[in-house]
């Protein structure tokens, strides 16, 4: 049922956006006229060094936050409170610990009254088959490992038929091992729904790999550096990962991020010794600032 | 498990070494051979059990009102910032007061001794189990509560699926405490004001010059406090089960 285009799912226009926090006195400029289009029915993905204003992105479009300036558009209207258009993933668990797994992922339902009991149940059990989770829906969440976790959350966000599903750096603090079959996981959820995602990651090749579109970052205050369409095929498996094109795809937004470390870097940013480390392990022997 | 009864085996052995070899001081006491013998001996007598009866009224009453009382009232004043403003900073004020300091007055105020025994053990028992309530309800993860809300969830929901279940681990505590306190308090009240009950039983023995009254009394006390503490955390671990055991 890959329905591109669907209204079931939505767009964000974030426009022309800035977004300062603290005093007047001690007043710190996190993203500043800051453009970009969260496509309808595509992943979009979001990358950039920690410390960029990502969660803060995340936080705008969710409404956690609203901007200093400009505004943030949903289906062309403004995007107002949180609520179940935009559901976020976050990095930390935010499943309910007293909830079996099943209760979890109907809770959106249930306190909204927006489906029958059995059908509850029913979407319930056939989204956690999916994400691999069917025989732990009697489960309490301290009985999952860390991955098992996500995936709950992720069936949890689904059931409510999100516009929208914004994935803040989800797969964070997982093992390699875990983190390739989460972002597998992921990819055939998302292939299979067609639904309008934003991912963020500060991880170049779990940018790419998941991306139809890429929107790379510069450093603090944060706008966009550049958007690059992703036309790897899809469905995309794992040994896509040393295809020529993956690796072409990775220089161009390699070299993009290397001016952001640059930058960085001459400007004596505290934030730019994490760049370059963040992205210089990725392009192997090369280190990508002299002297490091 | 076994550790417990190898500490507890040591300490009594001591207790008992100390009293075969008169040791200064401590082997003038009971040893506990005696004080189990007088035990024995006790629990033939009807007013040794009554006294049980009659403490034990005490501590249920009271704790149990501290309780219906203090867990509402708390989570009241967690859920409202404005009843909170209000009410928060009277609690605050009468906290300090040791539960004992109100016997005179409460003596004066209750009609009968009975009710003014159990009002201390209630003020004990209700500013235990809301202080932690309370805190229990302040540290409900936030991201928990975000959640909720964005998928929709009325303050209802909130109250009744997130901060209520998210709380039992802090009821659970402060009864706990609370009740440890009032065991403590029940004992202290007896003997300042009661007529009967395990607390005047020691102090019976005291004023008798009886030692082993004194410690059969004592280990009565030691017995109850243990037994309600062990069946409030034993009822936790029920009403928990979604937390790791610890």
């Amino acid at each position: 049922m890959a329905v591109m285009g669907n209204d079931r799912f939505g767009e964000i226009e974030v426009r022309a956006v800035s977004k300062a926090f603290g005093t007047e006195a001690g007043r710190k400029l996190v993203l500043e006229d800051c453009s970009f289009t969260v496509t309808r029915g595509k992943l979009n993905v979001l990358v950039g060094p920690s410390g960029c204003g990502k969660t803060t992105i995340v936080n705008l479009l969710a409404g956690y936050e609203s901007p200093t300036s400009g505004s943030v558009l949903l289906d062309g209207k403004v995007a107002g409170a949180p609520d179940w258009s935009r559901l976020v993933v976050f990095q930390e668990s935010a499943l309910f610990p007293w909830m079996t797994v099943l209760g979890n992922v109907t809770f959106g339902p249930r306190v909204r009254e927006s489906m029958g009991r059995k059908a509850v149940r029913l979407e319930a059990m056939r989204l956690l088959d999916n994400v691999g989770l069917g025989e732990f829906a009697h489960k309490y969440p301290f009985q999952l490992s860390g991955g098992m976790q996500r995936r709950a959350e992720l069936a949890r966000a689904m059931i409510n038929q999100p516009k929208v599903m914004l994935m803040d750096e989800p797969f964070r603090g997982l093992d390699a091992m875990t983190r390739e079959l989460m972002q597998e996981y992921y990819l055939k959820l998302f292939e299979e729904s067609g639904r309008t995602n934003l991912f963020v990651t500060s991880d170049l090749e779990e940018a790419i790999f998941l991306a139809d579109r890429l929107i790379i970052l510069t450093i603090p205050p944060t706008r966009v550096k550049k958007v690059l369409e992703i036309n790897l095929p899809r469905p995309r498996r794992i040994e896509v990962l040393t295809s020529k094109q993956f690796l072409e795809i990775k220089q161009v937004a390699l070299e993009a991020l290397h001016e952001e470390a640059l930058k960085a870097f001459s400007s004596d940013r505290k934030g730019a010794a994490d760049l370059v480390e963040a992205f210089s392990k990725r392009v192997g022997s090369t280190p990508l600032v002299p002297g490091v | 498990m076994w550790q417990g009864m190898f500490s507890v085996f040591v300490l009594f052995g001591l207790w008992q070494a100390a009293g075969a070899l008169r040791v200064g001081g401590i082997g003038d006491i009971p040893t506990p051979v005696d004080v189990a013998r007088a035990l024995v001996d006790a629990t033939q007598t009807s007013r040794y059990w009554s006294s049980w009866a009659i403490s034990g009224e005490r501590v249920a009453i009271g704790f149990l009102a501290g309780t219906l009382i203090g867990v509402p009232v708390a989570l009241a004043l967690g859920m409202n910032r404005t009843l909170r403003g209000i009410v928060f900073p009277v609690m605050e004020t009468l906290r300090p007061v040791p539960p004992l300091a109100w016997v005179p007055l409460s003596i004066l105020f209750w009609p009968t001794l009975e009710l003014s025994i159990i009002f201390v053990i209630f003020l004990g028992a209700f500013f235990s189990v809301a202080l932690n309530v309370l805190g229990g309800v302040d540290a409900v993860d936030p991201s928990l509560l975000r959640a909720a809300r964005s998928m929709g969830a009325r303050p209802r929901h909130i109250f009744w699926m997130i901060v209520l279940p998210a709380t039992i681990p802090a009821i659970v505590t402060g009864m706990a405490l609370g009740m440890g306190l009032t065991w403590e308090i029940v004992i202290a009240a007896e003997m300042i004001a009661g007529k009967a009950g395990l607390g005047y039983l020691a102090w019976e023995g005291f004023v008798n010059g009886s030692l082993v009254s004194i410690l059969v009394a004592m280990v009565s006390i030691g017995i109850g406090g243990f037994l309600s503490c062990g069946l409030i955390w034993v009822l936790g671990q029920r009403a928990t089960p979604w937390q790791r055991k610890s």
